[in-house]
């Protein structure tokens, strides 16, 4: 398996989901059935194949790959999820995390359409690299939202620059999608990976707390300290570890991240509930 | 016969809602006149006193001296005891609101021969005690006991069985226990209005046709009424008279406590339960609140130095004993909550305050805190039991919908670890289990044990093709299957008939209706590695790798992506739903003793260990030695699509068939279940529910780090309070013998990535 596709012509993406007749496929590298940390309640969570970003401190390295994994229609990844229904209480349903979700966006839009129609509630866990407001994508897009009851954005680093050394990419896009939802309705979780050395200095996320302060809709923002569950992964898959010595960050510097970021102001998800109860 | 005045009762009862309780022996009455339902938080509890806080660390220091003085701190070796063999006890008499202790002292343990004189002499020597040798000289040449009596009737096959470890962990030696008496009898009647009602039953039994079971029974009943007067005396040493009712909440307390004692002053029982009896004591309490005789804090008082005892109780086991139940357990297990028939819950201010106990005196194994769970339970109680589960790890949660609709009543306790049990009426006749596991190599070798290398089950002939066929393996698979049920259910018919005889719990069932519903509870043992194995050998190619004596003893694996249970993979999960209902079936086809009705548990409290110790490398790829899976839980590794997935295998075996018991102990880190701690409380409710609303049974809730267990494995001194959940019940970490410790450490924590 090539590991580092970056430069995937964006023909082939197009395609991605695409079958020739029948409904859309996906392309799945792995479900899990008890996701207490991936959005509001207990859900199943899918691990949704392909990314165009190389995370310094991604933990599923083996998810990049664009165009490979299990194909999955919408019915066949409802029906398994459904039968975790039990679990989910009045908060909880599926939520598609990846790899980065939307590079599938075909497959999102009639898998959250189709969770909907069944009463589940749907979450999206996404970086928002590929936000482009071109068309057809925007429009598309835009469908999504209509279908989603919740979004876990990753800002990865409040600076372009440092979002490039970091993961390949500018965060110009991600901002204006942010920006986007925030004007259109749309609830979100925002998220901040804490990386000593790299996406811990004080100044740069007083930058993000005050960045986060002038959006809408925010439930819960959110510090993931760092961890290196993800390492033996990359030992497996025979890639250099870019973190390699960098010690997940201390108790005391993930208070100060939160302090910086304001994070006990945002206490919309304690009462948050999807937009149609769950059946 | 003695009858209670009624209108002296009355003076006991006032301020009770009245009804049938009064007219009869009974307490389920009792409790729905008077159940004092609480749909509120955990705001109004009241933290320790001093008092508390003074005996707890005694008793803690006691602990800490027992474990460096090696494990027993002083035993009795020349006073058999009985209820009324030793006088008065007491931690700290001005200071204790309830009183008594097993022996003369605190933590002292009993001797207790009537199960078996060689074991208890075992015990004594492993410790550094001799038996005083008049006792030895009585139990040998005078006094039989239950453990010759066994052996005396044992066949030869059943010696083998047990030998060769196919069948382990009968209760040939000790105590069968897994009886709920009706303790709260006691503080309701008083011990004078049950030994008349002993008395009148006594009177009714037989028509004077002097049968087996007619002389055997009015035996038993004379025998419990000896022990219900023993209670008088035992409780009037401690300056109490309980021939009467309970005047007020300390005194019904007490008196529940009295029975208790009774019965661990007697039997040294694998499993002395608690019962049911949180909404009794709620009902004396709130009475004495609105009285103004008590306040909160004297109530939780009462309620701690209860618990504080029931963490006091104390038996001394032999070497053996110890690797198969480690940690001291004695399954003081407390059912609270849990639904009435009319739809009402059981919730009460009490059963806070019983999970109140593990916050004033820190976390213990003793007693079992049960939570009978439904859906229904008001969401404050479940929050507040999610918490005292993810601060303790002490909790274990069983579906109570499942348990009232299988036994048709709401007035039922956990028995042993998981095993419900109908109070009034209902006893369970226990013993063992049989290894599955092991019957699976017996099928592929023909009967012979793939350790000893001798014959021990039937002939049936090697399988040996280079790979294994299915139809041939299930055809000696079901030889070798209805060779073990019938020695196992043989083996356990002997010991309950000589138990009766040798060592019967007189003081227990005083306290329970004179006739009975019998159950007759068997158990499986190293199931997942049974149901992974058949479905290697179905879906797989199983190549059998044979020493030079031809008995198999590695496998190889083409195909090894066969399914495996604890994925929510039907075509393995039917493996296992197929197998529990076969062996089940197979062992109803035998006569059971005293016309008790089968049941069967897959669950294995930490003697998976020694099971797996005792058994060969199995076709799933579990090494030889290895541990099973503890109870009902998918082999170690073979989980793949998470916790939830996992719990839907084990929720998917039928309770119906194994109405003795489910158990799936489930490991959990904190960041799992969220990343605070209301999200993580949020996440166990949903799943507990979402469990019971799938049948799945029963679930130990493990909360912590896997760093925890290895640091608490390098540095015991540091967490002397450490407690898991292990399935079925609740023990010590330090306790643990160091490979039950890994095999802790080891087993699936489901973490989040």
């Amino acid at each position: 398996m090539k590991l580092f596709d970056t430069t995937a012509p964006l023909n082939v993406l197009d395609q991605i989901g695409v079958a020739a007749d029948g409904p859309i496929k996906g392309y799945v590298h792995s479900v899990e059935s008890f996701g207490a940390v991936d959005g509001p309640g207990i859900r199943f969570t899918a691990f949704l194949q392909g990314c165009r970003m190389r995370c310094q401190y991604c933990h599923n390295p083996d998810t990049w790959n664009i165009g490979v994994g299990e194909e999955m229609t919408a019915a066949q990844l409802l029906d398994d999820a459904e039968r975790y229904k039990a679990f989910w209480g009045a908060t909880g349903g599926i939520t598609c995390s990846g790899g980065e979700s939307l590079v599938q966006l075909d497959f999102l839009v009639d898998l959250f359409t189709q969770a909907k129609a069944r009463g589940i509630s749907t979450c999206l866990d996404t970086s928002g690299q590929p936000f482009t407001r071109d068309e057809p994508w925007f429009s598309q897009f835009k469908a999504l939202m209509a279908v989603t009851d919740i979004s876990l954005v990753d800002i990865k680093h409040i600076n372009s620059t440092e979002h490039k050394k970091l993961t390949g990419f500018g965060n110009e896009n991600i901002l204006d999608m942010i920006e986007w939802m925030s004007a259109n309705g749309c609830d979100m979780w925002i998220r901040h990976v804490l990386v000593p050395e790299r996406t811990d200095d004080d100044r740069y996320l007083a930058e993000l707390g005050d960045y986060i302060k002038t959006l809408d809709h925010v439930q819960k923002v959110e510090i993931l300290p760092y961890h290196t569950l993800g390492v033996k992964k990359y030992h497996e898959l025979g890639i250099t570890y870019p973190l390699e010595g960098i010690e997940p960050p201390t108790a005391d510097r993930v208070k100060n991240a939160e302090a910086l970021l304001h994070t006990a102001d945002y206490t919309g998800y304690k009462t948050w509930r999807p937009a149609q109860n769950q059946k | 016969m003695k009858q209670l005045d009624k209108t002296q009762a009355q003076t006991y009862w006032e301020g009770f809602k009245g009804g049938a309780w009064q007219e009869e022996i009974n307490v389920r009455d009792f409790i729905q006149q008077n159940l004092h339902q609480y749909d509120g938080d955990e705001s109004f509890l009241a933290g320790p006193t001093e008092a508390t806080t003074v005996l707890n660390n005694q008793v803690l220091n006691l602990k800490k001296q027992e474990r460096e003085n090696g494990g027993v701190l002083d035993a009795d070796n020349n006073v058999v005891a009985t209820i009324t063999s030793h006088g008065p006890g007491y931690l700290n008499k001005d200071l204790e609101k309830i009183v008594g202790v097993q022996t003369d002292a605190p933590f002292k343990r009993a001797f207790m021969p009537f199960g078996g004189i060689r074991m208890a002499e075992d015990a004594l020597k492993a410790y550094g005690f001799d038996t005083d040798p008049e006792m030895h000289k009585i139990f040998t040449e005078y006094r039989k006991t239950h453990n010759q009596g066994v052996f005396d009737a044992y066949t030869p096959d059943m010696r083998k069985a047990r030998h060769y470890k196919i069948v382990t962990g009968l209760p040939d030696a000790y105590a069968r226990g897994r009886i709920v008496a009706d303790f709260p009898r006691i503080a309701i009647y008083g011990i004078d209005r049950l030994m008349a009602e002993k008395a009148h039953d006594f009177e009714n039994i037989g028509d004077g046709e002097m049968t087996d079971d007619v002389i055997r029974l009015r035996e038993e009943v004379q025998d419990q009424y000896r022990a219900l007067n023993d209670m008088k005396k035992m409780a009037a040493s401690y300056g109490y008279d309980i021939s009467r009712p309970a005047t007020n909440a300390q005194e019904a307390i007490q008196w529940i406590y009295f029975g208790y004692l009774a019965a661990v002053k007697t039997q040294n029982g694998a499993a002395m339960s608690v019962g049911r009896i949180d909404t009794v004591i709620d009902a004396y309490i709130d009475r004495d609140l609105k009285l103004g005789r008590i306040n909160e804090e004297e109530a939780q008082e009462m309620i701690d130095h209860f618990v504080m005892k029931l963490r006091m109780v104390r038996f001394i086991r032999t070497e053996d004993y110890n690797a198969l139940f480690s940690g001291d357990p004695i399954w003081a297990t407390l059912s609270i909550c849990g639904m009435g028939n009319d739809g009402r819950h059981h919730v009460t201010k009490t059963a806070f305050r019983f999970l109140k106990t593990l916050d004033n005196m820190g976390a213990a194994p003793e007693p079992n805190i049960t939570l009978l769970w439904s859906e229904r339970l008001p969401e404050g109680f479940k929050r507040y039991a999610t918490e005292v589960s993810i601060t303790s790890s002490t909790i274990q949660y069983e579906n109570d919908d499942l348990m009232r609709d299988e036994w048709g009543t709401d007035y039922y306790g956990i028995a042993c670890c998981v095993s419900a049990q109908p109070i009034s009426d209902g006893v369970q006749y226990f013993g063992a289990r049989a290894n599955l596991a092991k019957a699976i190599l017996y099928a592929i070798n023909g009967g012979k044990d793939e350790l000893g290398e001798v014959q021990v089950g039937p002939e049936s002939g090697a399988i040996t093709d280079d790979v294994i066929d299915y139809d041939t393996f299930m055809h000696k698979f079901d030889v070798q299957l209805s060779w073990l049920a019938d020695t196992y259910v043989n083996a356990l018919n002997t010991i309950h008939y000589m138990h009766d005889k040798y060592y019967y719990e007189s003081a227990q069932l005083a306290l329970k209706n004179t006739r009975l519903d019998r159950t007759f509870a068997t158990g499986i043992s190293g199931f997942s590695h049974a149901v992974d194995s058949i479905s290697a050998i179905k879906y797989g190619k199983v190549h059998p790798v044979r020493d030079e004596n031809g008995i198999a003893v590695d496998f190889t694996v083409e195909n090894d992506d066969y399914p495996r249970y604890g994925n929510n993979d039907d075509r393995a999960d039917d493996i296992a739903k197929w197998l529990v209902k076969h062996f089940y079936e197979m062992m109803n086809t035998h006569h059971l003793y005293r016309g008790a009705k089968l049941s069967t548990s897959v669950l294995t409290i930490t003697s998976n260990v020694v099971y797996g110790k005792n058994t060969g490398t199995t076709p799933n790829g579990r090494q030889k030695g290895e541990p099973f899976s503890p109870g009902a839980n998918p082999a170690y590794g073979a989980e793949k699509n998470g916790a939830l997935a996992s719990l839907m295998s084990t929720a998917k075996i039928p309770y119906h068939y194994a109405t003795d018991g489910i158990s799936n102990t489930f490991g959990v880190t904190p960041n799992t279940l969220g990343h605070d701690d209301e999200t993580r409380k949020d996440t166990l409710v949903n799943m507990v529910d979402g469990y019971m609303a799938n049948h799945g049974m029963h679930l130990n809730i493990n909360v912590f780090n896997k760093e925890t267990l290895i640091d608490a494995q390098k540095h015991p001194e540091e967490y002397p309070t450490l407690t898991v959940r292990v399935s079925g019940y609740c023990v010590y970490f330090a306790d643990l013998t160091k490979e039950q410790q890994d095999d802790v450490i080891a087993r699936t924590f489901f973490e989040e990535m």
